[in-house]
């Protein structure tokens, strides 16, 4: 395997990883204030993912400077055809970063509902815009020969591009909705796991759409191009089933790897291109063609192997520090000893 | 405004404000980790409560800087992207290991640190609070790193098919001499931006005679950091220069306005009039050689002028200006040079009120103490500006003029909407910073309950309270 295909995995690992873990992150921002109904419901929510969030976030951050260093005219034509969409997916990434930390300094219910109204609609533009972004790598832009982009805003709403955006959408919901059942007890657990059998099947339908729309953009062999996204579908529809079953991690994982998957299918179907040229099949942006030389890609191998295991291990520790669920305030008496009682249906949690 | 103008516009005013954060970021992120040590060794309540409202203060600080770094992470391939397909060979490298290396280290430990308390075991919480330090001050390496290649390209070798950089020798990148020492004079003005703003905070507190006892420790641990800091400065701000002077002689001399060769060179304390049509400015206050000392570290070194400059440029790139924007340079050179000597100032009458003892009721001190917060912020801004717009015409000197770099598919309207999108954002995170910070420093530290110590000690499980 070539150096340039090496890097062109880590990047569809990063962005994989991108969203099987900051997925989440919008699903909760999204539902917070659907599965919390009082103030106290709503911090319980965000706090699930208040250790976490902040961490997650930066494999996007990574996932773009891999594709600067590895891929710059890939980097480069993707977010300047994208500008708009580029400025408008900023000020939602930005108006959600803040909201964590606003939101909780007054107590007061119209700031509070301010910054909740934030968190929503940030966490639900993110996945949005960033699945049209990755969907238009593969629906195709008009590029020219100098890789440059020469078309118009009218270009970059592709229908293909909406698609993989309101898959994304879905499936984030759906794998927040997961979490808050695994890392929550009692009133707003039980509203999470109505929220995720509700999202399941519209997930499920769009991801039928988009295993059939995906092959059919590129001319990649069936096992990269069909079974990537069937098999993300297999898995929400096995996340239906154990949702159910009321298995609480089981279905989370499978919802992850559900959303995992759906990722992966763009890069699988994308190879050996990066960005399709609509003007002319020759201008289309592909691995060989973009990638750094091999010096620099040999450095940051180097650097990414040895440093990629340390994060990973860090970061998955992180999530056994705070494995515990998110129980609010304990009772006002402190006569009551038992410590975060389990919930009932609790056989399938923090295994 | 033509659609280049819009794209620098943007980028320096996205950059200043996103380092309005970053240093009080660094800065405090090492405060903080000080007083988390001089907690878990003392187990002193009063060190808890100091290390929770620093600690607050931090993660406002952070909250709207991280968001306002993110732009950063896109604008170049948005606004720049014939700069970016040119140099991302060699500068994107950095930008990656920056995510990497320092980046989650400091977003995952912030999460540890922040919801660690009474979960983590103490010494775990402590290294957390470190390793975030440490975080903060590795991406600003990277992100030194990658600038430092811009002003002075080194450890590469061009492309004969593309005619683009191709990075050859990382090491040399990573001992630039520009990054080294540059680097270094971040870190430090970082240290003088935290302590400038503990002590701001904690001057007002003595101001009005609360908790006396603990902010008199924290003002106390300002100074000491402070005045070492912005001694060091000010000492390797003065060899950066010589530095710079070497690899890019233009800034130097457009920072003195010096149009014609000279040596020994004085140095004017004002200047009326100058700029790039006014070859002839009123200068005020001539020091004698002290031009000569800073750019070149010797006592009788000349100094290349504007002109002969301009003239050997001309020869090596072809026609053109290659004189940066003088009153720009002349000016933020001063202001950053002169803040950084009141801000010395400043450090030296702390120590020496401190020293006989009156450091709680010194009403006057306190009161310029908690004003002279805001100098580090524009010392900060001038020092970016002296610097960037020094590199001027070039986005990567001698190999790419700015003008070349500009995104070709971005129109005029484009820009301008996300210029005034972006200008509405930030004076809104900026508004709402400053209102919570300010809010959150005058409840002060009754806000810190008398919570158990350490995990465990009451015998409660490890659950995190509710913190957002």
């Amino acid at each position: 395997m070539t150096l340039p295909t090496v890097w062109f995995l880590v990047v569809a690992f990063l962005w994989t990883g991108f969203f099987v873990l900051e997925g989440f992150d919008f699903g909760v921002g999204m539902l917070h204030k659907v599965v919390g109904r009082t103030d106290t419901e709503q911090r319980v929510a965000i706090n699930t993912i208040g250790p976490f969030w902040d961490g997650n976030e930066v494999w996007l951050v990574v996932g773009g400077a891999a594709i600067f260093a590895a891929f710059p005219s890939w980097y480069a034509t993707w977010f300047s055809a994208l500008y708009l969409a580029v400025v408008l997916l900023l000020v939602a990434l930005m108006a959600r970063g803040v909201s964590f930390e606003f939101r909780g300094r007054m107590d007061d219910a119209r700031w509070r509902h301010t910054w909740s109204w934030c968190l929503t609609v940030g966490s639900a533009l993110c996945p949005l815009l960033l699945g049209v972004a990755l969907g238009n790598l593969l629906a195709g832009l008009p590029v020219d020969a100098d890789e440059e982009f020469t078309g118009t805003v009218a270009d970059v709403v592709t229908g293909y591009g909406l698609l993989v955006g309101v898959t994304m959408l879905a499936l984030c919901v759906l794998h927040g909705a997961t979490f808050l059942v695994l890392r929550t007890t009692g009133d707003v657990r039980l509203r999470s796991h109505r929220v995720a059998t509700l999202a399941v099947w519209p997930t499920a339908l769009l991801l039928v759409a988009f295993a059939v729309w995906t092959p059919a953009q590129s001319d990649a062999p069936a096992v990269r191009s069909i079974a990537p996204p069937v098999a993300a579908l297999v898995a929400v529809l096995v996340a239906a089933l154990l949702l159910r079953a009321h298995r609480d991690g089981w279905s989370f994982g499978a919802t992850a790897v559900g959303i995992g998957l759906t990722v992966v299918s763009i890069f699988t179907n994308l190879y050996p291109s990066v960005l399709v040229s609509t003007t002319d099949p020759a201008y289309t942006l592909t691995v060989t063609g973009t990638a750094s030389g091999q010096y620099a890609l040999q450095v940051m191998t180097v650097v990414a192997a040895f440093l990629v295991p340390i994060v990973l291990v860090y970061q998955g520790w992180s999530y056994v520090v705070f494995r515990r669920r998110v129980t609010g305030p304990p009772p006002p008496d402190p006569a009551v000893p038992e410590p975060g009682p389990p919930a009932p249906l609790d056989e399938g949690a923090l295994t | 405004m033509s659609a280049l103008d819009l794209a620098r516009l943007q980028f320096a005013s996205t950059s200043i404000y996103h380092f309005l954060f970053v240093p009080i970021t660094i800065g405090l992120a090492f405060l903080v980790a000080v007083l988390h040590t001089l907690w878990f060794r003392s187990g002193h309540a009063d060190h808890r409560r100091l290390t929770r409202f620093f600690g607050t203060l931090l993660l406002i600080n952070v909250a709207v800087g991280v968001v306002t770094g993110l732009v950063q992470e896109f604008q170049f391939g948005m606004n720049w992207s014939a700069y970016s397909r040119f140099v991302g060979d060699v500068f994107g490298a950095p930008l990656a290991m920056e995510g990497l290396a320092a980046f989650f280290l400091e977003s995952t430990f912030i999460g540890l640190w922040v919801f660690g308390w009474r979960v983590l075991p103490p010494r775990v919480h402590l290294l957390s609070a470190w390793l975030v330090a440490l975080g903060a001050a590795g991406s600003a390496a990277f992100i030194m790193a990658a600038n430092s290649w811009m002003q002075h390209p080194v450890g590469y070798t061009v492309d004969p098919s593309t005619g683009r950089p191709r990075l050859s020798d990382i090491g040399a990148v990573m001992t630039n001499p520009v990054f080294l020492w540059g680097y270094l004079h971040v870190l430090l003005a970082a240290a003088v931006t935290g302590t400038t703003v503990m002590l701001a905070v904690s001057a007002w507190y003595l101001r009005r005679g609360r908790d006396v006892e603990l902010f008199t420790r924290s003002a106390k641990l300002s100074l000491a950091v402070l005045l070492p800091a912005i001694l060091l400065t000010l000492g390797v701000g003065s060899h950066l220069g010589v530095i710079e002077a070497t690899y890019q002689p233009m800034k130097i001399s457009a920072a003195e306005a010096q149009w014609t060769d000279c040596g020994p060179c004085s140095f004017s304390a004002f200047q009326v009039g100058g700029g790039n049509d006014d070859q002839d400015p009123t200068k005020i206050i001539e020091i004698p050689h002290l031009l000569s000392l800073l750019a070149t570290g010797t006592w009788n070194g000349s100094v290349q002028g504007l002109n002969e400059l301009n003239a050997q440029y001309q020869e090596e790139f072809g026609p053109g200006s290659y004189v940066p924007n003088v009153f720009v340079q002349y000016w933020s050179m001063r202001v950053m040079a002169y803040l950084g000597s009141l801000a010395a100032l400043l450090a030296l009458w702390g120590v020496w009120v401190w020293w006989r003892g009156r450091l709680p009721t010194a009403r006057v001190f306190l009161w310029v103490a908690t004003w002279a917060a805001v100098a580090p912020l524009v010392m900060n801004t001038a020092g970016w500006m002296l610097t960037e717009n020094g590199r001027q015409p070039w986005i990567v000197q001698g190999l790419m003029r700015t003008a070349d770099g500009v995104s070709p598919s971005v129109s005029t309207t484009e820009i301008v909407l996300s210029l005034v999108v972006f200008y509405g954002v930030f004076l809104l995170l900026g508004a709402v910073n400053v209102f919570l910070m300010l809010r959150f420093a005058r409840r002060g530290l009754e806000l810190e309950p008398d919570e158990p110590e350490h995990a465990g000690d009451d015998g409660q499980p490890r659950v995190p309270v509710l913190t957002f």
